[in-house]
């Protein structure tokens, strides 16, 4: 009983913090675990390096190393030669804005350009909220005045002249403007209290996602003009331009309705307590975040009506597509269908990937949606 | 004293002046009666804790004073403005009654300070710059005020509720509900909210609480009711709702929450 041990009161010392185990790394480790892990993978691997010799030198030879970027049809024509981009340099301004006339071209790009700075001002957000919202939407009506004109001392084009990535451009952006917002509308109209509203907004939901886009263009083009009164003409572009926004706002609509029920009746109540009405409720709290929870579907429908555009070929538009197919026609430049279709999929890709990674940015952005 | 009288020369000098009276509530979630003629009626300054088991019906009757919850039967009458389906009297109740949440509810896509600016703005029509001094001010009331710019994800759960009682003084309520505050929080970070509420008593709101912070109810009620079954089977002040309840059913209810 000679020893003690001191009972009671310790101070605790937390424990430094160590670093991690070393990882196994390098370059070979990285291709065992992911190219030859196994029979099955090093085969596929084996198999997948075949598919890229046999055809990566090709398409690079025809592509880039044997192809003729300058001079005319018959310099391409020589035996031997690849791909010949010395097509899209003549055609260029066909293909980017069709038979616009050409003293006029820096209308739609002044337009371009104006849609560049309002994506710029909201990226950067040196805009926000309402002044953000009511700057796209007056976007729409600017570009198609500009290049239209035929008021306020702008010269009219007609829009027989209207053509090129130009006109797809111009579909699919405004198209997208104008039915996101028309979207949300509908959206709201589901969920509303007054029963004719629901049923309106839903009767137009089911029809519109009930027929297929070019059933709505065809309508739009050919048997609209039926039924309107005589002596009332809307162009044919602007039919086709409101039948795109209508079928776009009705798949627009579903995707915001997905975000809407996902929201947590808390933040509707806890709008309601401070006193909110309904606008203030959904315009402020509900719908802003319902929006970010649906971005990736979002921008999802925005590709696919850019994409959609192309069939406004089939009646009689010739937009993007419709140039890359006409300037393959012309007798200087006939037969070169696979540099055409080549460079019009690179475009499409191009603004496709650019509104990906914008959407992208977007999630990646902003607070994170914790409760 | 003539309390008529003086009541129809000048209202605001009526003492006790009734904020909250509600007379033979009756409500029922589709066959299920969950207030049963409920009679109730808060003075003001007075704080009230509404306690009783889960399922008793304690936030739904608080949760009808500001109409998150419509009532069937009775009335209900926040300083003499009657709660009737006109939405016009709905939102005149609402921007009165301040309401914290047992899940906070805070607007997760806003700062901290656009949280607490936003109803003030809109719904009173405070401008920007005046909306956000009175933010402040109460944010540093609740000791928070270094995270104005946060978002609601970026603090914990004490500071949250704290915030969210922070958003709805910045309405200048004149009385306040609280839906289980702590109920939603680490031990660690109750007292923290508790603090503020205490402080909040001491300076004369007019409260109704739901909590079963027993700690609290003895320290600032002037009245305690304990509900069950959608009936308020007691009410008293909280010396003699702890020491000496009157019901069997309340001792049991005590003895089950203080037994430990």
């Amino acid at each position: 009983m000679s020893v003690t041990t001191q009972v009671g009161f310790r101070t605790f010392i937390p424990q430094p913090s160590m670093a991690p185990p070393l990882e196994v790394s390098g370059a070979a480790h990285w291709a065992k675990q992911n190219l030859f892990n196994g029979w099955i993978s090093s085969l596929l691997t084996l198999l997948g390096v075949l598919l890229i010799v046999a055809t990566v030198p090709r398409f690079l030879n025809w592509a880039v190393l044997d192809a003729i970027w300058s001079g005319d049809g018959e310099a391409c024509r020589v035996d031997g030669v690849g791909a010949c981009w010395a097509y899209v340099g003549a055609n260029f301004r066909i293909l980017m804005v069709g038979i616009y006339p050409v003293a006029e071209i820096w209308r739609p790009v002044i337009s371009f350009v104006l849609m560049l700075a309002v994506i710029w001002l909201t990226v950067s957000g040196k805009v926000k909220g309402t002044r953000m919202l009511a700057c796209w939407l007056i976007l729409p009506f600017i570009a198609y005045w500009l290049i239209g004109g035929g008021s306020l001392g702008m010269p009219e084009v007609d829009q027989s002249r209207w053509g090129g990535l130009m006109l797809s451009l111009l579909l699919a952006s405004v198209g997208i403007i104008i039915s996101v917002p028309l979207g949300v509308m509908l959206a709201l109209g589901r969920f509303s209290g007054s029963p004719v509203i629901k049923l309106l907004c839903v009767t137009f939901i089911e029809i519109v996602r009930g027929v297929p886009l070019i059933t709505i263009l065809f309508m739009a083009s050919v048997m609209l003009p039926l039924f309107l009164p005589q002596g009332m003409d809307i162009n044919n572009l602007l039919r086709i331009q409101v039948g795109m926004i209508l079928f776009s706002s009705a798949y627009m609509a579903e995707v915001v309705r997905g975000g809407l029920q996902a929201m947590p009746a808390g933040q509707f109540e806890a709008a309601k307590a401070l006193g909110l009405n309904y606008r203030h409720t959904m315009f402020y709290i509900i719908v802003p975040q319902a929006m970010r929870h649906v971005l990736p579907p979002m921008i999802g429908r925005c590709i696919a009506l850019f994409k959609d555009t192309s069939l406004v070929l089939i009646v009689g538009l010739l937009d993007f597509l419709g140039m890359l197919k006409t300037s393959t026609q012309d007798s200087n430049w006939m037969g070169f269908e696979a540099e055409s279709y080549v460079f019009g999929a690179f475009v499409y890709w191009l603004v496709c990937y650019s509104m990906s990674r914008y959407g992208q940015h977007l999630e990646n952005s902003g607070p994170q949606n914790k409760h | 004293m003539n309390t008529a009288t003086i009541a129809a020369t000048s209202p605001d000098h009526q003492r006790p002046q009734t904020m909250i009276q509600v007379t033979k509530l009756n409500k029922w979630y589709g066959d299920f009666h969950v207030l049963k003629n409920i009679d109730f009626s808060v003075t003001k300054g007075e704080r009230i804790v509404v306690c009783g088991p889960s399922g008793s019906g304690k936030s739904t009757l608080i949760r009808c004073l500001n109409r998150l919850e419509e009532h069937q039967q009775g009335d209900i009458v926040i300083e003499g403005v009657e709660l009737t389906n006109s939405v016009k009297n709905i939102e005149k109740i609402r921007s009165d009654v301040g309401m914290v949440f047992q899940h906070f509810n805070l607007f997760p896509h806003m700062t901290i300070l656009e949280n607490l600016t936003l109803a003030p703005t809109l719904v009173r029509s405070m401008p920007l710059i005046e909306a956000q001094e009175q933010a402040m001010m109460y944010l540093q009331r609740v000791k928070i005020a270094e995270h104005a710019h946060k978002y609601p994800g970026q603090i914990s759960g004490g500071q949250q509720q704290r915030v969210a009682i922070a958003r709805s003084l910045c309405m200048n309520p004149k009385v306040m509900l609280f839906d289980e505050p702590t109920s939603a929080l680490d031990p660690e970070m109750i007292k923290e909210v508790l603090d503020v509420m205490v402080e909040l008593a001491q300076e004369g709101m007019t409260m109704v609480v739901v909590t079963h912070e027993m700690g609290f109810a003895k320290e600032v009620a002037d009245r305690v009711i304990f509900m069950d079954g959608g009936e308020i089977v007691e009410e008293n002040d909280p010396h003699n709702f702890f020491a000496n309840a009157q019901v069997d059913r309340t001792q049991n209810f005590l003895s089950q929450i203080l037994g430990h």
